[in-house]
């Protein structure tokens, strides 16, 4: 096992003067940074011989606001943390609380969670594929036919939810409403039609020259620094660790599925891109057997209390898959109303932790691409 | 808990100056936890990480956590002179426990799919002794969560290769996580350094005999 990976990274400081080097400071408003995040590059010609990302930007402490309010308080505010995927950030932390409180939760919140936690992996997924493709200079389109598919996915969370992106669903021991009548057939409707634009979308830009071209063998990740750089989700994945918490942890009713976890080959940007094609067609197979086999029944266990809820005192972390990687939540109860310790483990931004080694002897254009096919969401990043 | 005590004496077995302690989680989760003195944290980890029957490999969250001073009261019963004559009686005497920082690493086996393993480390107090040893140099998803905990707690982590703020900026005084932390009056007051460059700007155009 490598100790710090950062042979690349020495050998580029080492290289002798510093002139004809060109220090740029991409962000923090760039379009292409996702969001307002800044990285320090210095370019000898157009390589990049060092990289270093300067965070905070969005940053207002949510975990001392959560460690001053209610374990119910913080729940509409982990919308805010990955606003992509609020549905997901919910799920961790609650799942976070009810092992903090030794809650169970009834079967068919278990498997609205995890239908709106899949539904939440395709549009997120999209939407990062078509982003990424922006990125690569594809001006709208791509990016305009992934949100044509998640606006029907953020139609079925505003029916199911009352939201359409800050969901504000999951409660400790369960969800806060159940499916309205329709919206499982709906949500059928969704997923059917779903493989079609991922057809669609596959044959237009697996075998896109440019995509090729701009993607493989750019933004490498060795298997050994994925792992020791905790890297998670797609971006460990495609480096060819096949971890997936879904499979792992075995949270939710997860066993009950079929599916397989993708694996890349590269650990470059192609892969990370084709394996988010591949988990989108894996979740659309758990979402048709999740909306085949929901049970009827409460959605949420009656007892807990929702006000006044007062775990004891104790600790507890959870984490789910998250759509960027693993998403968790670190809680210290000293048996009061408010967390002693709430902690966020942000997967946008410990993934971003070896930014600076994939980037290093590549082009200045493919850092763009190198941070896109990342997928990472400020808003997360920064706290 | 009996899996934790096998770790902890394969551990103690392997490196035999490092003494673990078990700490118990009273809570639900039964996510119990091992504590090492800061002096050894390193080689545990790297222990940790190389065993072949343990292989956690995987570094997934490092976070801070803020422990005060504490007072605690302690019954005694001592004897006063009351009226000329002796008596035993029930005082309380304040004992002051002093308060530490800690950090919490909660490490997996991506080899193995076994975890979390909960590694605690506290620092001596809260003020002049809080460095920790970096385990940058072992897992590398420290680097910038140590940076984190470092900003918003004021934990030193020593042997870190680029020990910086994360996310406040540069020249911002404390450490907002801290429990004793003082927010500002005024969120919109911000450093800038207009009033400096104004002072040089006019010291340059004087110079240069324009007003």
């Amino acid at each position: 096992m490598i100790d710090r990976g950062g042979s690349r990274r020495d050998e580029c400081e080492a290289g002798g003067e510093d002139a004809g080097r060109l220090e740029v400071s991409m962000g923090p408003q760039h379009p292409s940074t996702h969001g307002v995040f800044r990285m320090d590059v210095v370019l000898e010609g157009e390589t990049v011989v060092r990289l270093k990302p300067v965070f905070g930007y969005l940053h207002r402490n949510h975990e001392k606001i959560a460690e001053q309010t209610t374990y119910l308080g913080s729940m509409p505010y982990t919308d805010r943390l990955d606003y992509f995927c609020s549905l997901t950030s919910n799920w961790a932390y609650a799942l976070a609380v009810e092992k903090l409180a030794g809650l169970a939760v009834p079967e068919r919140a278990e498997y609205l969670r995890v239908i709106t936690a899949e539904l939440t992996r395709l549009q997120n997924h999209a939407c990062q594929m078509g982003f990424m493709l922006q990125d690569l200079g594809a001006m709208g389109t791509p990016m305009m036919y992934a949100f044509r598919e998640r606006e029907k996915i953020l139609d079925l969370f505003e029916s199911l939810t009352g939201s359409r992106m800050m969901c504000n669903y999951m409660r400790f021991g369960g969800c806060r409403a159940d499916a309205p009548a329709g919206w499982i057939e709906a949500a059928r409707g969704v997923v059917g039609d779903f493989p079609r634009f991922l057809d669609e979308y596959e044959a237009l830009l697996a075998t896109n020259e440019i995509v090729m071209a701009r993607t493989q063998g750019v933004g490498v990740l060795p298997r050994d620094l994925a792992i020791n750089a905790s890297a998670s989700g797609p971006v460990l994945r495609a480096s060819g660790v096949g971890y997936d918490i879904r499979k792992t942890d075995r949270y939710g009713v997860y066993d009950r599925f079929d599916f397989r976890v993708p694996v890349g080959d590269h650990g470059d940007c192609y892969d990370r891109f084709m394996l988010r094609l591949l988990e989108m067609r894996e979740s659309v197979k758990i979402l048709e057997a999740a909306l085949e086999q929901i049970p009827a029944g409460p959605v949420i266990d009656g007892k807990v209390k929702l006000r006044n809820f007062k775990p004891r005192a104790g600790e507890a972390y959870g984490r789910i898959e998250g759509p960027k990687g693993e998403i968790g939540f670190y809680l210290i109860s000293d048996g009061s109303a408010s967390p002693y310790r709430y902690r966020v483990r942000p997967p946008s931004l410990i993934n971003l932790t070896a930014l600076e080694e994939m980037c290093l002897g590549q082009k200045v254009a493919d850092v763009v691409v190198i941070l896109g096919s990342i997928d990472i969401v400020l808003g997360e990043v920064d706290r | 808990m009996e899996r934790l005590a096998s770790i902890q004496a394969r551990i103690e077995a392997a490196l035999p100056e490092a003494k673990l302690a078990l700490a118990a989680n009273p809570g639900a989760s039964g996510q119990h936890s091992l504590v090492v003195e800061a002096a050894h944290l390193e080689a545990v980890a790297r222990r940790l990480r190389d065993d072949p029957e343990l292989q956690f490999d995987y570094l997934s969250n490092v976070t801070g956590v803020d422990w005060l001073d504490r007072v605690e009261t302690d019954k005694v019963r001592v004897k006063r002179e009351y009226q000329g004559e002796e008596i035993e009686v029930e005082e309380s005497v304040e004992r002051r426990v002093p308060g530490y920082l800690e950090v919490v690493y909660h490490l997996y086996s991506v080899a193995r799919g076994t975890g979390p393993l909960v590694l605690r480390v506290r620092t001596g107090n809260r003020t002049d002794r809080v460095d920790v040893p970096s385990l940058a140099n072992v897992f590398r998803g420290a680097e910038l969560q140590e940076r984190e905990v470092y900003d918003l707690f004021g934990v030193v982590f020593t042997g870190h290769p680029d020990l910086r703020r994360l996310l406040m900026w540069e020249g911002f005084s404390g450490h907002p996580m801290r429990k004793d932390y003082v927010e500002p009056d005024d969120y919109e007051y911000e450093p800038t350094p207009h009033g400096e460059v104004a002072a040089k700007a006019s010291r340059r155009y004087a110079k240069r005999g324009q007003p």
